[in-house]
């Protein structure tokens, strides 16, 4: 048995059919190809999954596809700017500038996490960015890139806003 | 000749856009025609024997295409898993070798051991069914920690392996020792564990085999740190296929660190399954399936002792060790905590007599094998803790017993007792550094502040040294390896002058696709932009050993610099033609072949181009083409080392162990890249302080249960652990490889333990502590201030 859903995916309206139980990261990665989304773990820890639900990060091992219907929904996928261009987000940029990834795992989950961050407040401390992070786990960094690649990328995004 | 970025710059990463706009490439995106699923069945028992399994309500189950269990794979006269390094006591008696299955048969000796693969057409059949298998054991007492293991009594593992004692190995001059120990001044003893860890890479482990009947060929693509290598164990010593019909691909990795080092049961399995049911199987793990099924690291009980004379100089050191092998040998688990760690333990210091005994036992936990760092992180632990325990003991200065016993700059290269020669090295320089950068003059200061809020605060050193570039193959042959462990690079111009370089080793974080490519930007004088990097792939890349062992850049690095070499040598036979000089007048400069002293030059494009396009050519002395080869096998390891002080706030209240400051000055020899080179240091002393803070693999004596069998138990680092670190290199220049590099990947895991524990009992030496075993949790430090002589009280 399936359920027809309607919604929002990175600009473009979507609508499909799934298994009541499907997870929305499931959904993205195997039914709609939008691979950049990554499973990590399987207890909602790591963070690698971060999607955006109605302007909001969420982790999307841990919810039920059903609840996108009638939803917005940003992933990686679409955070660039016109469509299959080359141009990246600012904390995309950030994150390359400071060198804020490795093997690139975590890093889509990090980058929705930091601009929900980057969004919510425009001053970030490093402490605010640290505690921000608490649920994106990354074995590769050790993190001090990733705070300073997150703090360069929200005051680039506010500096955008500004002009 | 465009944007040439050579050595010592620091471009941004060539593979960080496709990572930062979700286009990775892992095992778990692809996607495959008709694409089956499969899921491993696991013991859920520590020790049992396996009397039976039940498949039927499995294969009637919807969607399901095969069970396969142990007994296929025996009627199938299949292989068990190779060990890849045979060591042997100091009789030359080798070690006892079991076998280790692909699928249990008889006995599964730890909970995850796999008895069964369910392939189904969905994984969500797959799991169904994987439920309806009616297994039959018979539970058996386990063993789970060294300790246990070895006494008498203890279950058994194997039926010949007395003791559960793999290998009773040992290393040095255990007379010398003696002698030294007698005339001995002092002696500082301690007893410590270093605590199993769990790798996690963020990507969790996965394989996909395909088989193609029209051409014989199996295709599998796995989370490899070491694609080549998984063909040849898997090909010819466990499933019998020719290497020329097997292609192994590892794409993006998302993070090793050794756990993705070695030839699992996992990829064999599914590779005999795709033929066998004419699927191609996909196969991801889950991050709870990982923990019981990656390869564990560390685990080691350990006591040392240190002999000093009346000045504290270093007269011997004595080490016995029991190291946790877990329930089979991996690819290669024996060499961990015997190879790479006994000839570690002379660290910066001219101890002149070492003796070092490594009981290797079995136990029913997860195999363990190289885990970041491998052996040395262990070794450093031991060595740096008890020069703590001395110091302090002799009431001596922890950083002067230090000097004292350093090895001076001019000393290089230095021969220790035990093994190796390192060949060059600076740790006065790197200490001195870090003392300054780490403002220790002010940590009195700073401990005062500390007090005045009822805080203990504590600085640790941890000075060390660690051997890195896996190996010499002459060198690993006679420790017992049973492969060689070179590197080989190929350098494809193409006739436009653009460069494709096909590399043995593996990248999975540590930016080859940059650093390599400065590499050829600077020697060849082309463009940044014109090099690609291909690894991962054994259709693509003639051959390799992989990544591992901080290798890549040491061993492969100089396989591309001799290949890159080649290159150019034949380009100056090229251009003498064209531009009808003497080939030793030749000279090649910046992108450049000229004539000397001569304005007479040709571009490398233009050399490019006559090589594919031979009109004017000497066809009867000179090949056309220009794609050039080489192998390199290192003549010694690389020795990295360095200082690092950690600092660190414990609030007696709770226990909590809050690291403050963090500072590291080590010695990488040449750095390629900056950015990257200090992005790794970071990565690696997280890990560290991970270990000393937080992470710990606890199992349940008796039953053989993981208790901390997910990341809900398992403590990881996370981003509001740490505080901004302080890292520098005060390198000297390896003297072997061809451009100076030791390496830096596993630097900051070697350096950090030490530094934090040190830290740690520094803050609580008032209150009469001498040593915590790791992990310093907020309740193993509760628990310690509560048994603590002195009342708990800021000074």
């Amino acid at each position: 048995m399936t359920v027809q859903i309607s919604f929002t995916l990175n600009g473009r309206p979507t609508n499909v059919d799934v298994e009541p139980a499907t997870l929305v990261a499931e959904l993205l990665r195997e039914q709609l190809n939008l691979t950049g989304t990554h499973i990590g773990c399987d207890t909602s820890q790591c963070g690698a999954c971060v999607v955006h639900l109605d302007g909001l990060p969420v982790k999307s091992c841990t919810l039920l596809a059903p609840a996108l219907d009638g939803a917005t929904l940003l992933t990686i996928e679409g955070l660039q700017g016109a469509p299959g261009s080359n141009q990246m987000h600012p904390m995309q940029e950030a994150f390359r500038e400071h060198h804020g990834l490795q093997c690139g795992f975590c890093t889509p989950g990090m980058l929705m996490t930091a601009i929900a961050l980057a969004a919510e407040k425009p001053d970030l401390t490093e402490a605010d960015v640290r505690q921000g992070l608490e649920g994106n786990i990354c074995r590769c960094t050790g993190y001090q890139n990733i705070v300073v690649s997150v703090m360069a990328g929200a005051a680039a995004m506010h500096a955008a806003e500004g002009e | 000749m465009g944007n040439v970025i050579g050595i010592g710059a620091a471009p941004k990463r060539k593979e960080d856009q496709r990572f930062l706009t979700g286009r990775g490439n892992y095992v778990s995106d692809i996607k495959r025609h008709g694409m089956a699923a499969g899921v491993f069945v696991r013991s859920p028992h520590g020790h049992a024997v396996l009397r039976g399994i039940d498949t039927s309500a499995a294969l009637g189950s919807p969607g399901v295409i095969a069970v396969l269990t142990g007994e296929d794979v025996k009627a199938d006269g299949l292989g068990s898993l190779p060990c890849g390094w045979g060591i042997s006591d100091a009789k030359g008696v080798p070690m006892k070798e079991p076998p280790f299955p692909m699928l249990a048969q008889g006995k599964v000796r730890f909970v995850g051991d796999m008895v069964a693969f369910v392939i189904a057409e969905t994984p969500e059949q797959a799991n169904a069914a994987a439920e309806l298998l009616t297994i039959d054991y018979e539970v058996l007492p386990s063993v789970v920690g060294v300790l246990e293991a070895v006494r008498p009594g203890a279950p058994q593992l194997f039926d010949d392996v007395p003791n559960n004692i793999c290998c009773d190995w040992e290393l040095g001059d255990n007379a010398a020792v003696e002698t030294a120990f007698r005339k001995a001044a002092h002696v500082a003893k301690l007893s410590l564990v270093n605590n199993r860890l769990i790798g996690n890479p963020m990507e969790p482990r996965a394989a996909i085999a395909a088989y193609e009947p029209g051409t014989d060929r199996f295709t599998l693509w796995t989370t490899s740190q070491f694609p080549h290598v998984v063909r040849f164990l898997m090909g010819a010593l466990v499933l019998n296929i020719p290497q020329h019909k097997l292609r192994v691909v590892a794409p993006d990795v998302g993070g090793g660190f050794g756990v993705k080092q070695f030839h699992y049961g996992e990829e064999a399995v599914i590779t005999w399954a795709a033929k066998r049911v004419m699927r191609t199987i996909k196969w991801v793990a889950s991050r709870s399936e990982g923990y019981v099924s990656d390869r564990h690291g560390r685990d080691h009980v350990t006591e040392a002792e240190l002999a000093l004379d009346e000045t504290g100089k270093f007269l011997a050191f004595r080490v016995n060790t029991l190291a946790n092998m877990g329930g089979y040998l991996s690819t290669f688990g024996p060499n961990i905590p015997t190879n790479l760690y006994g000839p570690l333990l002379g660290g910066v210091y001219t101890t002149p007599a070492i003796y070092c005994n490594v009981k290797v036992v079995f136990t029913n936990t997860v195999p363990v094998d190289a885990y970041r760092g491998a052996g040395r992180p262990e070794a450093t632990f031991v060595l740096e803790r008890i020069v703590d325990v001395a110091a302090s003991e002799m009431g001596i200065d922890r950083v002067e017993i230090r000097r004292r016993n350093m090895i001076p700059k001019e000393a290089y290269p230095y021969q220790t007792p035990v093994l190796v020669q390192y060949d060059s090295g600076d740790p006065m320089g790197c200490l001195d550094g870090a003392l300054v950068a780490a403002d220790v003059q002010g940590f009195g200061i700073r401990k005062a502040a500390s007090a005045s809020k009822g805080k203990f605060r504590g600085l640790g050193y941890s000075t060390y040294v660690e051997a890195c570039g896996l190996a010499p193959s002459r060198f690993a042959g006679r420790l017992g390896a049973r492969g060689g462990l070179y590197e080989s690079a190929t350098v494809r111009v193409h006739p436009t002058g653009q460069v494709t370089v096909m590399i043995g080793t593996h990248n999975h974080g540590q930016g080859h696709e940059t650093t390599f490519a400065q590499i050829v930007s600077e020697k060849l004088g082309v463009s940044f932009e014109n090099v690609d990097i291909v690894f991962g792939d054994t259709d693509r890349v003639q051959f390799g050993m992989g990544t591992y062992g901080s290798r890549s850049l040491v061993v492969g690095g100089a396989a591309l610099s001799k290949a890159t070499d080649k290159v150019i040598a034949k380009g100056k036979k090229i251009a003498s033609h064209l531009l009808e000089a003497a080939e030793v007048d030749i000279q090649f400069e910046s992108g450049k072949f000229s004539v000397a002293g001569t304005d007479r030059t040709k571009t490398f494009e233009e050399i490019a181009g006559a090589a594919y396009v031979p009109h004017n050519y000497p066809l009867e002395v000179l090949e056309p083409g220009l794609e050039e080869q080489a192998y390199y096998d290192p003549v010694n390891f690389t020795y990295p080392g360095g200082c690092h002080i950690a600092e660190v706030e414990v609030d007696p209240e709770t226990g909590t162990v809050t690291l403050v400051n963090y500072t590291a000055v080590d010695d990488v020899g040449t750095v390629i890249n900056p950015m990257i080179v200090e992005g790794q240091l970071h990565g690696g002393i997280v890990q560290g302080v991970g270990q000393a803070l937080f992470e710990n693999a606890v199992y349940d004596e008796g039953s053989g249960q993981l208790l901390s069998g997910s990341l809900m138990d398992y403590c990881m680092p996370r981003a509001d652990h740490m505080p901004m670190m302080k890292v520098t290199t005060h390198s000297t220049l390896c003297t072997h490889t061809p451009m100076g590099v030791k390496g830096c990947g596993e630097v900051g895991t070697i350096g950090s333990p030490a530094a934090v524990i040190n830290a740690v009992v520094d803050a609580l030496a008032h209150l009469g502590v001498t040593h915590v075993d790791m992990p310093a949790t907020p309740n193993r430090i509760w628990r310690l201030l509560q048994n603590a002589s002195l009342p708990v009280a800021a000074e």
